[in-house]
């Protein structure tokens, strides 16, 4: 249990007597004011008597406080019987002198009155008591069978005074137990002005839902809670929801932790969700959640943590079997002892009853994580009002001890998908939506991020598969043809595979062609070398020729002057010819 | 009430007064009860007083709770009376005592 952070300033405080009760020095602040009274009302059965015996077997046991019970309405035997089943051992008490029992008994029709009297023997009794075992604290149960047994209420409002202010001179710490009255606190109308402290009990019956509750309505000298709390009654006594909402300031982890789906944890930004945060996982029927919460529990143990899963609509064999049709055989780590499946129906008990058992089972197993599967079968429970303090003080609870909270919630049909049916979403750091996604006659799984706190997370619908091997989120097709899942979504991929062959052949071709192109290019390049080639062939034989004829000319001319002896000093030019 | 008249001439009785230290309602008390004691019993009775400051165990033993209360030990049955016995009405009534006319 935390320590509530009321008390915990460094101004002088009023003395205060622990109760010991769980829960009840939280909202008190501390405790009960020490030696000082504190009236205790509340109607028949709503546990005064068992919250004013617990303050003292605590007392004596847990504080060495030693204490006197007066009862005026239980016989000794009767009241150690009742105790008993709670696990109080009055005689051990008794024995050792930490508790006397005094029982006062109160007959009206025994009794004449016959003029001014006062209750001094009933001071004398307990002083005596209080004297014997150096008793600290001090229960009177019930006030108004003190009363009842006489008649004169002028002297009844004067003793009555005088043993509120009686008991604070003893320096005792007084709990006196009274019955409320029709339209005030109690039938006197007087106790709860000379009391310093006053707490009420209350048993409400609310959709065939009974809870009992406690609400302090005043503690002079000290700040307390204000509200009503509920509290439990069970084997181990009295417990008061613990309150840890008093105050928003727990330590926070940025650890991550895996969702157990890679692509799921990829989506909420790479690590998964974070350590000590609260997921929500809301859907319509058969969208998967118990799926991911499964996921996410296989996930957690082979970490080698610890997880309480707490069902209320599957046996564990059930979820289990189920499980193990995707691939998540749970079974092996209850049998290693990391997962215990705490499994009721709603309607076993009331709201806080199941709260508060949660709680127990918390703190007995102490896992790092809790899925609770689902939220919403709850709500046939109590109001969705209940429901909603019951879950932030869960919330709060889960959050302060660092335990990472997974809660299912089952959408109606109809309903907005972001409208909680308990309006949670304000307690919630990550919100998964799974929606069935109905486009060509079937039904498909979508599954998007609707909020993740802190983290960067995808903004994209993704569509939700639960295969042997567990689940796989696919990317949905989103194109002209709006978001496709499903056969829809294999068919426009074969669509598009079929496209991108033809487009990949075509591209194909093209390249052909213009290879093609370009050899009938580079052949004609080639005739035109050739062409060029036998053109300069024939161009230099013909000047080769040319030059021949000119020699020759050159030489006959030689020869025709020789021949006629010219005196022309004709001498042949070879040079020119050559 | 000829019944009680016969208990009256046979038997003596036995009366406890319980006190707590000299208050003025225990003197008051105590005065009355010889009172009418006197004028009723003409002798035939016996009164115990018990200061419950000197033995505060008795209290519980005896199961006393207002002060002053008176207790009719004999003649059977136990009766309670309560207060400081100044309504001398009722304490005959308590008592079982037949008013003198």
């Amino acid at each position: 249990m935390t320590q509530s952070k009321v008390a915990a300033t460094s101004r002088p405080q009023l003395p205060k007597a622990k109760t010991g009760i769980q829960g009840l020095d939280e909202i008190t602040g501390g405790g009960l004011p020490k030696g000082r009274p504190t009236l205790i009302c509340g109607g028949a059965g709503c546990g005064k008597t068992l919250l004013a015996m617990e303050f003292l077997v605590r007392g004596a046991t847990d504080f060495d406080e030693p204490g006197v019970f007066v009862t005026f309405e239980e016989s000794v035997d009767d009241l150690i019987m009742n105790v008993a089943s709670l696990g109080f051992d009055l005689h051990d008490l008794i024995a050792r002198k930490k508790i006397v029992l005094e029982y006062i008994y109160v007959d009206r029709n025994e009794m004449t009155e016959t003029g001014e009297y006062d209750l001094e023997g009933l001071f004398i009794r307990l002083g005596c008591a209080i004297h014997n075992i150096g008793a600290k604290r001090v229960v009177l149960d019930t006030i108004e069978s003190l009363f009842a047994g006489f008649s004169n209420p002028l002297i009844l409002r004067a003793e009555l005074r005088r043993l509120f202010s009686w008991l604070k001179n003893k320096g005792v710490t007084a709990v006196i137990t009274g019955e409320r009255g029709e339209k005030t606190l109690t039938r006197q109308g007087l106790e709860e002005y000379v009391s310093d402290c006053v707490l009420t009990l209350d048993h409400r019956v609310v959709a065939q839902d009974s809870t009992r509750r406690i609400r302090i309505v005043k503690y002079r000298g000290s700040t307390h809670g204000t509200n009503e709390y509920p509290f439990l009654i069970d084997e181990d006594g009295i417990s008061i929801l613990p309150i840890t909402s008093l105050s928003l300031q727990h330590e926070v982890s940025s650890e991550c932790i895996s969702s157990g789906v890679p692509r799921l944890d990829s989506m909420l930004g790479g690590g998964g969700f974070y350590r000590g945060s609260s997921i929500l996982i809301s859907g319509t029927a058969g969208t998967g959640k118990s799926s991911i919460s499964a996921s996410f529990t296989d996930a957690a143990c082979r970490r080698g943590e610890r997880v309480i899963y707490f069902a209320f609509e599957e046996s564990p064999a059930q979820i289990m079997r189920n499980m193990r049709s995707i691939g998540i055989d749970l079974g092996q780590w209850v049998e290693k002892g990391l997962l215990q499946f705490s499994a009721n129906r709603p309607t076993l008990n009331g709201l806080e009853t199941h709260l508060t058992t949660m709680h127990k089972e918390i703190n007995i197993f102490k896992p790092q994580s809790v899925v609770v599967d689902p939220l919403s079968s709850l709500l046939v429970e109590g109001k969705d009002i209940e429901v909603k303090s019951m879950l932030m003080r869960l919330v709060d609870f889960l959050k302060v001890n660092l335990i990472t909270g997974l809660f299912t919630n089952l959408t109606s049909g109809g309903a907005a998908l972001e409208r909680t049916n308990v309006e949670i979403s304000s307690l919630i750091d990550s919100w998964l939506l799974l929606r069935n996604i109905e486009t060509g006659g079937e039904r498909n799984r979508g599954l998007y991020i609707l909020k993740s706190r802190g983290m960067t997370h995808s903004n994209q619908i993704r569509e939700f598969l639960l295969t042997d091997n567990g689940i796989e989120l696919r990317d949905v097709y989103v194109g002209l043809n709006g978001v496709l899942t499903g056969s829809l979504r294999l068919a426009q991929e074969t669509q598009e595979q079929a496209a991108q062959l033809v487009h990949q052949q075509e591209i194909e071709f093209k390249q052909l062609d213009f290879e093609n192109k370009r050899m009938v290019m580079d052949a004609k390049i080639a005739a035109l070398h050739a062409e060029l080639a036998m053109q300069e062939a024939e161009t230099m034989r013909i000047i080769a020729q040319e030059k021949a004829k000119v020699h020759q000319l050159k030489l006959n001319q030689i020869a025709m002057a020789k021949s006629r002896t010219s005196d022309v000093d004709v001498m042949p030019d070879f040079g020119e010819a050559s | 009430m000829k019944e009680t008249s016969t208990i009256i001439e046979v038997e003596s009785w036995v009366l406890r007064l319980y006190i707590a230290g000299q208050s003025l309602k225990s003197m008051t008390a105590i005065s009355n009860l010889k009172k009418i004691c006197e004028e009723y019993l003409n002798g035939r009775y016996e009164i115990e007083v018990i200061d419950l400051l000197e033995y505060p165990e008795l209290a519980g033993e005896h199961q006393i709770l207002a002060i002053p209360t008176l207790l009719r030990v004999s003649p059977s049955p136990v009766r309670k009376l309560i207060g400081d016995l100044s309504n001398t009405e009722r304490v005959l009534i308590g008592l079982n005592l037949e008013p003198k006319t």
